[in-house]
């Protein structure tokens, strides 16, 4: 059977790059189409076609249908392609797994670029909240190899920010988020998650990520 | 069957929708109302993370946001159904619950505004929201579900009550059959259902309470 399925997605974004990832674990050949998104008016029209509400990647299009959203394409790249499951078949084990994938993006995401934007007593705050969060986490994690067990599941994937990007922001800012003596188990778990053969091609390249950051902190835009 | 016990707020909408999910199933649950001035040991150990309201447990095992929990009684009790069984389907219901949420800042912005114009721009961006679920989200249909109610009326279910309180209280006239005409219809179909009809708080009752909050709300604002 015949079937399409394209990426609208940008090399930068944790967003997109789960998506990759997704279904790179499932085998399912996939178009990758990548996006400008620094400027409006260069995203693609087809872009603005499938997701006209937010304008934004990731974009999942399978046989011409868009699903938005990088965790409810997650969802449903899970329910589609059968193999490797990504979400537990139990429904508490499910429930936890959104729980905590929803905690990464709510509470611990946001704060990292707070605490990289800010100064003084707003960037003590938002250090405070990673903190925080990656502590709660590694309590979540329990000394597992994954979030999902002996191999990755869904929190893995949805935890890709805090294994890639918040280690390269802490490389050239300094700022110390995740330590191995209050998060041990975090910490080895960001390193087997990024050398997953899954994973590895699918996080951006290092340098890149740093010089784009770096500019768009000094407020030249998401470019390099 | 093992236990189910729902910690809820009776003023809640989040606390609203779980119970009608559990009713929509048929579940026999016991309610406990908390105090969230004074919250039980039993909540403060179920959802020390958020600490909040509701929170379902099933057979001792507690879990945790409203969204999430709606998924959770859906999968465990998957008769009559509340969510499609097309993955893509399933995918745009999803994808809707998750546009309310994403605007719920705007709702927020509404709920405390205070003055002439503040209060104005809230009113009209929170208008547009409005439009587009109605436009976007419900089209033409009965209910956003389709013939009969799903879990994105349920997530939505706030508006046709607690909005049209919050409406009264604050004199605005946003959800109307001039301005939303699908919408309104939506709102009133939604108040026939039985389950939802026998389930609101009684309508003075919570008037009072929301007159009670925003007053609270006025106040903080003035003090600063």
């Amino acid at each position: 059977m015949a079937e399409e399925v394209k990426l609208f997605g940008t090399w930068g974004s944790p967003f997109s790059r789960r998506v990759e990832i997704a279904l790179e674990l499932k085998g399912v050949p996939f178009e990758y189409i990548e996006e400008n998104v620094s400027d409006h008016k260069l995203k693609s029209p087809l872009l603005l076609k499938y997701n006209p509400i937010h304008k934004k990647v990731p974009v999942l299009l399978h046989n011409g249908k868009p699903i938005l959203e990088s965790l409810i394409i997650l969802e449903y790249i899970d329910e589609t392609w059968k193999q490797n499951p990504i979400l537990p078949q139990d429904p508490h084990e499910r429930a936890l797994a959104r729980f905590w994938a929803k905690f990464i993006d709510d509470k611990v995401n946001p704060p990292v670029w707070r605490a990289l934007l800010g100064s003084g007593d707003e960037r003590e705050k938002a250090m405070e909240e990673v903190k925080e969060g990656l502590e709660t986490l590694e309590r979540v994690l329990n000394g597992k190899k994954f979030f999902g067990g002996e191999t990755i599941g869904m929190l893995d994937i949805a935890a890709n920010f805090i294994a890639f990007w918040l280690r390269v922001v802490q490389e050239f800012s300094g700022l110390e988020f995740l330590t191995p003596d209050k998060c041990p188990a975090l910490t080895k778990w960001c390193d087997e998650f990024v050398s997953c053969d899954v994973v590895k091609e699918h996080l951006p390249p290092r340098e890149k990520l740093i010089a784009f950051t770096k500019n768009w902190l000094s407020g030249n835009g998401w470019t390099d | 069957m093992a236990e189910v016990k729902l910690h809820g707020f009776w003023p809640s909408p989040f606390s609203h929708r779980v119970i009608w999910a559990l009713k929509i199933k048929g579940v026999d649950y016991e309610y406990v109302e908390e105090d969230l001035s004074n919250k039980s040991e039993l909540l403060l150990k179920y959802n020390p993370v958020y600490k909040k309201i509701p929170v379902l447990v099933h057979g001792g095992k507690p879990i945790a946001e409203s969204l999430i929990i709606l998924e959770y009684i859906e999968e465990t009790w998957p008769h009559n159904p509340l969510l499609p069984s097309d993955p893509y389907d399933k995918a745009m219901a999803r994808f809707w619950i998750q546009f309310g949420v994403d605007k719920g800042p705007i709702f927020l912005k509404l709920l405390h505004s205070t003055g002439g114009e503040d209060q104005e721009n809230a009113a009209k961006d929170f208008l547009e929201v409005l439009k587009i679920i109605e436009e976007k989200a419900l089209g033409d249909k009965k209910f956003f579900g389709g013939d009969t109610i799903n879990l994105v009326d349920i997530a939505y279910g706030n508006l046709a009550y607690w909005f049209k309180n919050l409406e009264e209280v604050l004199s605005i006239k946003l959800l109307e059959p001039s301005t939303l005409p699908r919408l309104s219809q939506w709102a009133q179909n939604f108040l026939e259902v039985p389950v939802i009809k026998e389930t609101i708080p009684d309508h003075d009752k919570l008037l009072a309470y929301i007159r009670r909050v925003r007053k609270k709300i006025v106040a903080e604002q003035l003090n600063k």
